[in-house]
């Protein structure tokens, strides 16, 4: 049965900013599903507000709208586009339910849109946990196995806890309903708990709901990906073992696929359940998850939850299988049966088998509680962590260890030499599952833990345990042998070892382990991931390394470029990197080049087997790459390696790679030195004439408050050698530097403490731009909405510079060339600017692709990263003019005066983050970047913009109602206008007591309400914090004086988070939105797609 | 449940082996299982779960079974999946054996498990580069020699080559039952069927037991006599080892069979002796179908099922029309997706067909399982 014939067009829902809990995954799979679509002859229609992505590329679907995915939003899409289908399922929670809202409120039917791939009731089925339930009870009486954890479904806190009752008594598992990746879900073990995890989840659910379970703690935990197309045919695409036990959310636990620890007749019990299930749910075509708790004293089976739709999951699966559900589950919602789609990999047997693995697959997530210093870092039923990293090997301990060091973070590889600790300590520390437990697991066993003790304390599973217990026996043995013998080390590789960890061991240096190893020929052989366990010959070079006898890479006669991506995706290199190196990857490959991935980010575009001619999902630290380099040079020419676009993962290798005789293209590492260290970038500015802000370097508190005293505070102090502005801060007074100082860990007389003087009420401005060695192309200037000290990738900026002239442009070209040449930039170079006083300041240039690549790009219709990694391999920006990947004349400095404007706006997971006492964290922005994500908004006048931006980021910006103010004293001048403006707009105002002075006296009338800290009046008068909470404000108002904040503004924003109402931290926010809301007042919003956007553009530039 | 009580040290520490192929290409390992020598054809399975069924199907009689999944052992050996008697493979290979088993109901390690039956295998080897080999040249004869004393490359390749082929090897009598016993039904009796053992795995008669079938399991050399002797309702030939061109006797009893008309149905080796008995030829597959993954289309509904294959020979008859054969018109039922390989055979004048592939699912999918319904349906309609 061939594709439907009545669809012509569809739209696709992408996810929005990246949250935790909704990443790069769902880029990864919306890209698939638009190339799909768009070559089965549909028109495509896109809508997602991620500037970020690949899939909102303008060459991707017909029409891209760059839009807030909100059911208005999309509505007006709906009506301009006039799409025959939806597709809801591949955009994650966001596009279900938008996708819902949209048939809800009728604008489904009213367009005549179908959905596809999922139907409401479907979505009902799999999501309600009432009709859940329900379908477990039928699969149950199909089958003869699976049941739901016994539950209890409350509405309200009186049900919540008549519950507890029902249940038994406590532990309890708390889930919100509608919510995604977990949100709002935990353990409560009594009243208080319960109180508090329930009573969020009920504001959280937007349907008040949530379910009490029995715990299930401690039970093995499965998940299955399955498939099914309109005949019926159901496959297993997938099974994958939690290594950590229930209690865990799954994207927080170590997965490993296949499933390790089941026989087959428990494994069939499971697909058994799996495929009952989907067809009981109705999943007429597509993807879905299900996830099993298996009781490991007897085998009973819970059947825990279901997603009809693809999920991170689904993105983890199709990276361990090569079988991608994404790009399947988008034929079978036009109409194809699984029969009917190839096996892309094998090309020759059809989609309609289940994938069989000869390897094993480790995901190991990747946290940023460094971040949020004030949260609890106890891992539960809600996800927290910000990343992940994927690896393969030919056994578990090879990919697992993979898998640790593809984290990339201090720590997180197994490290076998020093004092473990005390054995009972470590097993109690065990008990609480948290970011790097499985650390704490290896030192215990190190103190001499036993298998039994490991399991009682932890609940991993026995072979699990063992495995953990021969990783530590290899290195026992490699410690105690008289000699490395050519056997240990080849079977310390086999189970994964680095260089590094070897080298620790024997107390060697890494590079003499490597000659050694080299020297006995000991080297990894890349294997194939071809979905049948080498059953047909595979067509697709999907690579990873093993230990083991033959390697599978074909020799090749195109010069390969080899791109270096960015790794798991963490606070500040995010999907953004991934998005410079696939665009890479596609200019390269245009250009003549067989181009090489090599990333190991199981959610991204670049780890699709589709992306690059060859894809090695390895490690990116210095012994992977540099084996990778060797494998692809014996199979062919090597042109060079591309270490810009990936982030600091990639550059941080550069040097080490050229020292070990590795062609580094483009910026060379010597470049890269001269802008990262101080000394040499202070010459660069020096020879340029340009001035920095005055500064200098301390090891002391006696140091630095000189230093301080001479260039006046407030100082803008960090440790140095650090990234994403970690331990950055502002420090106002001499009494805070001290504590600073004196509380931070990082500093020593060979990591001192930076100190700057602190640029008050700059402007902040940031340039993204090409330099050939002669010629520059300036990309783009982004005017930060917020003031300078607040960390770039959490500011919103404007792309043209909103209140900018042409003087400050020609100025900041000027700068930006004498800085590239300065430095020795070939490709791409972000430059970060303060304009104080009309001095413009340099306060930092990173020669590399930067966050704002795909903003610049997508705001200025030119491809940034193409342009770069072309003048990487030696073109000039004149011959890319030429040749038109770069605009024949002029340059984003000079942008029309009708060109669009576009806002960046970042998006924080604050709301993910709680203390150990269950309060939220603080929500003020400082020079430490927090964001997980950003959104674009796109119109033809800022207001407008940014108020797309906010609608997009966190939900629209009210127009009227009830606006509460309470600004710091600095603050208070810039605060009268924009209120009257609120005023003017029908706002009531609510003010504190001091804040309403000052507006009063400026004649604008304001009703104090009571601070947090005075609690409620005599009358019962309920203070701020309560009339948030009780939904009685629509936009909060609320600028912090210092870090750390006072309690009041605190408890102010902790509530504006939890009940989702708009919060601004400063006065240029409210300065913008203010403009926005005015612009939503002024009636008509229109959306544009970036097409019609860029078409103008390039006929304005004409 | 098996918390573990620590199994063998790493099998790094065992004795040397070695895997050397007919065509000279020799694998150098570490022991596994038994210690000594063994010999037989180097087939590869993909299963990944399953093992202890793989290992007691009488199928894998005289076979060598590579496995692709790199973790074998990892749940033990427990006394409720084994599909026969005993284990029938003549060696294992392996690269990353369990040291430690993990599932509630086991009882033993495989180790011990093969050790205990004499089953000589190899771990610690590049399999998935043996399975590529074994894909491009073909199933090979293939011998594990392991021990701290090993014979000269020239020594053991010699002793590999005269192993006799699987092409001609006629082993269903190695594996039968050689006396009849029944199998009750559960619950309600309601039919009888003579099943005729080449090779029977346990879940067989077990499925139709479920369906209230009380199964009569004959010894390969049953004659017509004996399996009308049981008054059956339905016969069935099974799966076994072999090259089905020698299975002269099979077939003349299943055309008796089919002569009656009573109702038959055959599995795997028995789908290749009815495709003989209509007059097909049969043939040896280049590497063969050895997996619980494979996408068979059922031709008359469209439907795909993903089924448990093992087997090494398939039948020869045409996709494309109906045949005419001695018992009227014979069609093919099922085909693989992977290769278009004969899956099924169909009469369409009398109550019999067959499957190439193992509804009874042990270890694999239960999508197939519908078949055994089929053959009580023919049951029924004969009755009628």
């Amino acid at each position: 049965m061939p594709k439907r014939t009545d669809i012509q067009s569809v739209l696709v829902i992408g996810s929005g900013p990246i949250v935790i809990g909704q990443a790069a995954e769902f880029d990864y799979s919306g890209t698939q599903a638009c190339r799909v679509l768009k070559a089965e002859g549909l028109r495509v229609v896109l809508v997602n507000s991620n500037p970020a992505t690949i899939m909102t590329d303008p060459e991707i679907a017909d029409a891209t709208y760059v839009e807030p995915i909100t059911p208005e939003f999309v509505e007006k899409i709906i009506a301009k586009e006039r799409p025959d289908a939806l597709l809801p399922t591949l955009g994650g929670q966001t596009a279900l339910n938008t996708a819902i809202s949209l048939h809800e409120n009728g604008v489904l039917e009213k367009y005549g849109v179908e959905l596809i791939g999922a139907n409401v009731a479907a979505i009902r089925k799999g999501e309600d946990r009432d009709e859940f339930k329900e379908v477990v009870e039928a699969v149950r009486a199909k089958t003869g196995h699976g049941e739901s954890a016994r539950s209890y479904i409350c509405h309200s806190m009186d049900d919540v806890l008549k519950g507890v009752e029902e249940l038994g008594g406590y532990p309890v598992v708390v889930r919100p309903s509608f919510t995604m990746g977990g949100a709002g879900s935990g353990f409560a073990h009594d009243e208080e708990e319960l109180r508090r995890i329930a009573g969020q989840g009920l504001a959280l659910s937007p349907t008040t709901e949530v379910l009490l379970e029995e715990s299930i703690l401690g039970w093995k935990e499965y998940e299955l990906e399955l498939m099914r197309d309109k005949h019926d045919n159901v496959v297993v695409v997938c099974s994958i073992e939690n290594f950590d036990p229930m209690g865990v959310h799954t994207g927080d636990s170590i997965t490993v696929a296949p499933a390790m620890t089941l026989t087959d007749r428990e494994y069939q019990i499971l697909r058994d359940i799996g495929i009952a299930v989907i067809r009981e749910v109705g999943v007429d075509t597509g993807g879905c998850n299900i996830q099993f708790a298996v009781n490991p004293a007897d085998g009973r089976v819970i059947v825990i939850e279901m997603n009809p739709r693809v999920s991170r999951s689904s993105a983890l699966a199709s990276k361990a299988t090569g079988f991608p559900i994404a790009k399947i589950a988008a034929k079978l919602a036009v109409g194809y049966t699984l029969d009917e789609i190839p096996n892309d990999i094998t090309q020759e047997t059809p989609a309609s088998f289940e994938p069989t693995l000869d390897y094993v697959v480790v995901k190991a997530p990747r946290f940023a509680f460094e971040k949020f210093p004030g949260a609890d870092s106890t891992l539960t039923t809600t996800m927290k962590s910000v990343g992940e990293a994927m690896a393969i090997g030919r056994n578990f301990t090879e990919a697992f260890q993979k898998a640790l060091r593809s984290l990339e973070k201090t720590g997180s590889q197994f490290t076998f030499t020093g004092d473990p600790g005390d054995k009972d300590e470590l097993l109690r520390e065990c008990v609480r599952p948290t970011d790097g437990r499985i650390n704490t697991v290896m030192q215990a066993i190190r103190a001499g833990a036993t298998p039994e003790e490991i399991f009682e304390h932890t609940r991993i599973d026995p072979w699990f345990v063992d495995q953990l217990f021969l990783i530590k026996e290899i290195a026992d043995e490699l410690a105690e042998a008289p000699e490395l013998t050519p056997e240990l080390l080849a079977e310390a590789k086999r189970h994964g070892f680095s260089d590094q960890q070897i080298a620790g061991i024997r107390g060697l240096r890494e590079d003499v382990v490597r000659e050694v190893r080299h020297a006995l020929g000991i080297r990894p052989v890349y294997k194939t991931v071809d979905t049948c366990a080498a059953e047909f010959a595979a067509r697709t070079p999907y690579f990873y390394s093993s230990y083991d006898e033959e390697t599978e890479v074909a020799p090749r006669e195109k010069p390969a470029v080899i791109i270096l991506g960015s790794g798991p995706n963490r606070i500040g290199q995010g999907i953004e990197f991934d998005y410079s190196c696939v665009h890479a990857s596609f200019a390269l490959s245009d250009a003549g080049y067989e181009t090489v991935m090599v990333n190991c980010n199981p959610e991204t575009v670049s780890t699709d087997y589709d992306t690059s001619d060859r894809l090695y999902f390895e490690p990116l630290t210095l012994e992977d790459v540099l084996e990778i380099v060797h494998a692809e040079q014996q199979a062919g020419p090597v042109a060079g390696v591309i270490v810009q676009l990936g982030g600091q993962t990639p550059l941080g290798l550069s040097q080490a790679l050229k020292d070990n005789g590795v062609p580094i293209v483009g910026t060379p590492p010597e470049a890269i030195h001269a802008a990262e260290d101080r000394g040499a970038f202070g010459r660069v500015l020096k020879e340029a004439g340009l001035p920095a802000p005055k500064h200098g370097t301390a090891t002391t508190f006696a140091e630095a408050k000189a230093i301080a005293d001479e260039i006046g505070y407030p100082v803008l102090v960090r440790p140095s050698y650090v990234l994403g502005g970690r331990g950055m801060e502002i420090v106002y007074d001499e009494a805070r530097l001290e504590t600073y100082i004196a509380e931070s860990t990082e500093i020593s007389p060979s990591r001192p403490v930076l100190v700057d003087r602190f640029l008050d009420d700059a402007i902040e401005i940031d340039v993204d731009a090409l330099y050939d060695g002669h010629e520059l192309y300036l990309g783009g200037v982004m005017e930060h909405i917020e003031e300078a000290g607040i960390h770039s990738g959490d500011s919103a900026c404007a792309l043209p510079p909103i209140t900018l002239g042409g003087f400050d442009i020609k100025r900041l070209r000027a700068s930006t060339e004498a800085i590239a040449r300065g430095v020795g930039v070939r490709g791409l170079i972000n430059i970060q600017f303060a304009m104080a006083g009309d001095i413009l300041y340099v306060l930092e240039a990173n020669p590399r692709a930067s966050r704002t690549v795909p903003f610049t790009s997508k705001a200025t219709a030119v491809p940034l990263a193409k342009a770069a990694a072309r003048i990487s391999l030696g073109a000039t920006i004149a011959e890319l003019r030429a040749e038109g990947l770069l605009p024949a004349r002029g340059d984003g400095g000079e942008l029309p005066l009708d060109a669009p404007i576009s806002v960046k706006e970042a998006v924080l997971p604050w709301s993910r983050f709680r203390d150990i006492h269950g309060r939220g964290v603080d929500t003020v922005l400082g020079p430490e970047m927090r964001s997980t994500g950003e959104v674009m908004g796109i119109d033809s006048v800022f207001g407008t913009a940014y108020a797309k931006s906010q609608a997009g980021a966190y939900g629209p910006l009210p127009t009227k109602g009830r606006a509460f103010i309470s600004v710091a004293n600095r603050d208070k001048r810039s605060m009268i206008f924009p209120a009257r403006e609120l005023v003017a707009h029908g706002f009531e105002l609510l003010a504190t007591s001091g804040t309403a002075e000052v507006l009063k006296r400026n004649g604008i009338n304001a009703t104090v309400v009571r601070k947090h800290s005075e609690g409620p009046g005599p009358g019962g008068e309920r203070t701020i914090v309560q009339l948030i909470h009780d939904g009685e404000v629509d936009l909060i108002v609320n600028t912090p004086y210092g870090t750390g904040g006072r309690l009041d503004g605190y408890d102010i924003r902790t509530a504006a988070v939890a009940r989702s109402v708009p919060c601004l931290t400063t006065v240029q926010a409210l300065a913008a939105a203010v403009q926005g809301i005015d612009a939503l007042n002024r009636g008509e919003v229109s959306v544009r797609s970036l097409q019609e956007h860029a078409e103008r553009l390039i006929a304005a530039r004409d | 449940m098996t918390t573990s009580t620590r199994g063998a040290a790493s099998h790094r520490h065992t004795a040397p082996a070695v895997l050397v192929l007919e065509d000279g290409r020799m694998f150098r390992g570490r022991a596994y299982g038994a210690v000594g020598v063994t010999f037989g054809e180097a087939v590869f399975s993909t299963g990944m779960t399953g093992y202890q069924e793989t290992l007691t199907d009488p199928s894998y009689h005289r076979q060598v079974v590579v496995m692709t999944a790199p973790h074998i052992g990892n749940t033990g050996v427990n006394d409720e999946d084994m599909e026969s008697r005993k284990i029938w493979v003549s060696g294992y290979v392996v690269r990353d054996p369990a040291r430690v088993p993990s599932s509630w109901r086991s009882r033993r390690t495989l180790d011990d498990e093969l050790r205990a039956q004499g089953v000589v295998g190899i771990c610690g080897i590049d399999t998935r580069a043996l399975t590529r080999h074994l894909r491009e040249r073909g199933a090979m004869r293939v011998g594990i020699f392991s021990g701290e004393a090993l014979p000269d490359a020239g020594t053991m390749l010699a002793e590999v080559r005269q192993v006799p082929e699987m092409k001609g090897a006629d082993l269903s009598a190695e594996v039968s039952t050689t006396e009849p016993y029944v199998v009750p039904a559960l619950g309600e009796k309601k039919y009888t069927v003579a099943a005729v053992d080449l090779g029977i795995k346990g879940m067989t008669p077990h499925r139709m037991a479920e369906r209230g079938i009380e199964v009569h399991v004959l010894p390969a050399t049953a004659s017509t006599e004996d399996v009308y002797a049981v008054n059956p309702d339905g016969v069935f030939f099974s799966n076994g080892p072999g090259d089905p061109a020698t299975a002269d006797h099979a077939v003349a009893l299943m055309r008796a069979v089919l002569e009656r008309g009573t109702p038959l149905f055959g599995i795997c080796f028995g789908n290749q002796i009815l495709g003989r008995a209509l007059g097909f030829g049969t043939y040896k597959l280049k590497y063969g179908h050895r997996g619980i993954n494979q996408p068979v289309q059922d031709r008359t509904t469209g439907k795909v099922e993903v089924t448990a294959h093992n087997h090494g020979f398939a039948v020869d008859a045409p996709l494309d029309k109906v045949s005419e054969t001695p018992y009227g018109r014979a069609e093919v039922s099922h085909v693989c997706l992977n290769d278009n390989v004969v899956e099924g055979l169909r009469l369409l004048d009398k109550p019999a067909f067959s499957v190439q592939y193992h509804p009874e699912a042990a270890a694999g999918p239960h999508d197939a399982a519908y078949l055994f319904d089929r053959f009580v349906n023919l049951m029924e309609g004969q009755r009628a």
